[in-house]
């Protein structure tokens, strides 16, 4: 039950805010799958930067903050979607999986 | 929340203590007790290298010059019916992290990788109040190929434990169990409502009783007062534990400990220096959040004050440092990786 409107945002990893530069053309809504609530929020049209509702903490300068904490932690959020990935970490690397967009692993 | 404490002990005051420190502990191997470790947590600035350095030559002299090298790896992550609210794997926060299995081939493949830095020990963790029936099937079945391909110790971190269980694991191997208090008596109840802290000392004891080593550790930085700090040093060394992973507060977004600042480096040195003081012979073991609240520098001020273990490379959801960086760093100070000992 998927409710991506058209877009082509770029997303933070970490706080799943939009990043600077993106454009929206419509409103982003709860991703769902299974009846759970894995991604998305609510993200106004055209509002660059701004911080979803549904992510309190995500910050609405550039994200620098969110850069520096990925060097400490895998991302979460997909950088296409927003949806929130399955994250695995070993002690010698990490995966993220969205189900939409695939793995991304270091 | 708490607020901390923020009286230091005058300079003369402070070094009496670290004399008292250095003949009782030093000498004679017995703790500083609760009202010694406040002392401790109290030191000024200008102590604090004083204390490291006692720290360290206890370390040395009740531990050895080894240090324990350990990977940790979750097999069940995030979704949590528990609300400790430091955590992000609570499936009761708003936490962007998602519930997901580990497979066994992955988990088996992370033990070698694990095993091929030189680390003896290799905990498997799960994000539950405690383990099911499925749970446990799956570690029985983990234990057994971890067993088949890898030489390295097995722990376990699930949560409250039965008496059947803890049986279930001494049995299978499990070589040491994982399961902390956290924080004091005292503060226990501000962070976690759905279980007890008795409840958290009942598993402690059956696994001691059953023959497993137990790993109890600390999470600090959470608001506890420097009392509080010393309340739950003097309440780990009670329960004697074979190892105490210290843990720095990780402030994870969507937990109710979100906006907690990130604890002050020179508290954390005093709290690694008090750890050691009352556990004399425990094997202290740096763990989660030392990157952030020491830097870099922080693994090497550890090492040389009272820390003899270190958690290599990630975390459970959060990464560490390159495990090569800790690894050279051992080389360097000369500090022999513990070899591996089957204990069971
Ligand atoms: S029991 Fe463990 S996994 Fe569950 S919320 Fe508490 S610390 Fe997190
Ligand atoms: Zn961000
Ligand atoms: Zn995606």
């Amino acid at each position: 039950m998927t409710a991506i409107g058209a877009m082509q945002a770029e997303y933070c990893g970490h706080c799943g805010g939009t990043v600077a530069g993106a454009l929206f053309e419509d409103v982003v809504e709860d991703v769902v799958e299974d009846g759970t609530v894995i991604g998305g929020g609510t993200v106004r049209k055209g509002t660059n930067g701004e911080r979803p509702t549904s992510h309190p903490h995500s910050t609405s300068d550039s994200h620098q903050g969110c850069q520096q904490r990925l060097a400490m932690e895998p991302p979460r959020y997909c950088a296409q979607c927003r949806r929130r990935m399955k994250v695995q970490v070993t002690p010698l690397g990490w995966s993220a999986e969205c189900s939409r967009h695939g793995r991304v692993s270091r | 929340m708490t607020t901390q404490t923020t009286h230091r002990t005058p300079a003369g005051a402070a070094y009496a203590i670290l004399d008292i420190a250095r003949e009782q502990v030093l000498e004679r191997g017995k703790g500083l007790n609760e009202a010694q470790l406040v002392e401790i947590l109290q030191l000024p600035d200008e102590a604090i290298p004083a204390a490291m350095q006692l720290a360290h030559e206890v370390r040395l002299k009740h531990c050895g010059e080894d240090v324990e090298v350990e990977g940790i790896i979750s097999i069940k992550t995030g979704g949590c019916p528990e609300d400790c609210h430091f955590c992000s794997q609570s499936g009761l926060f708003d936490s962007p992290v998602r519930g997901v299995w580990l497979d066994i081939p992955e988990l088996v493949k992370a033990a070698k990788e694990t095993a091929a830095t030189g680390a003896t020990e290799f905990c498997i963790v799960a994000a539950v109040r405690g383990p099911d029936i499925k749970l446990m099937n799956q570690i029985k079945f983990a234990i057994d190929r971890i067993n088949e391909e890898v030489e390295i110790n097995i722990a376990c971190s699930l949560g409250m434990l039965n008496q059947r269980q803890v049986d279930q694991l001494a049995e299978w191997g499990v070589h040491r169990y994982n399961h902390n208090l956290e924080t004091a008596r005292s503060y226990f109840p501000e962070v976690v409502t759905t279980h007890s802290y008795e409840e958290r000392l009942d598993t402690c004891n059956m696994v001691k009783a059953a023959g497993m080593e137990l790993c109890c550790g600390a999470l600090i930085g959470m608001g506890e007062t420097l009392e509080q700090r010393a309340e739950l040093a003097a309440q780990l060394a009670a329960l004697e534990p074979h190892e105490v992973p210290l843990n720095f507060l990780n402030p994870r977004p969507g937990t109710p400990l979100e906006n907690q600042g990130i604890m002050d480096g020179k508290d954390a040195l005093r709290a690694i220096a008090a750890f050691r003081l009352a556990m004399p012979r425990t094997v202290l073991r740096y763990a989660g959040g030392r990157e952030l609240t020491l830097g870099d520098l922080g693994t090497r001020e550890g090492l040389l004050g009272g820390i003899n273990a270190v958690i290599v490379g990630n975390y459970l959801t959060t990464l560490g440092r390159p495990a090569t960086a800790d690894l050279n760093l051992l080389v360097e100070l000369n500090m022999p990786i513990k070899e591996l000992q089957k204990t069971l």
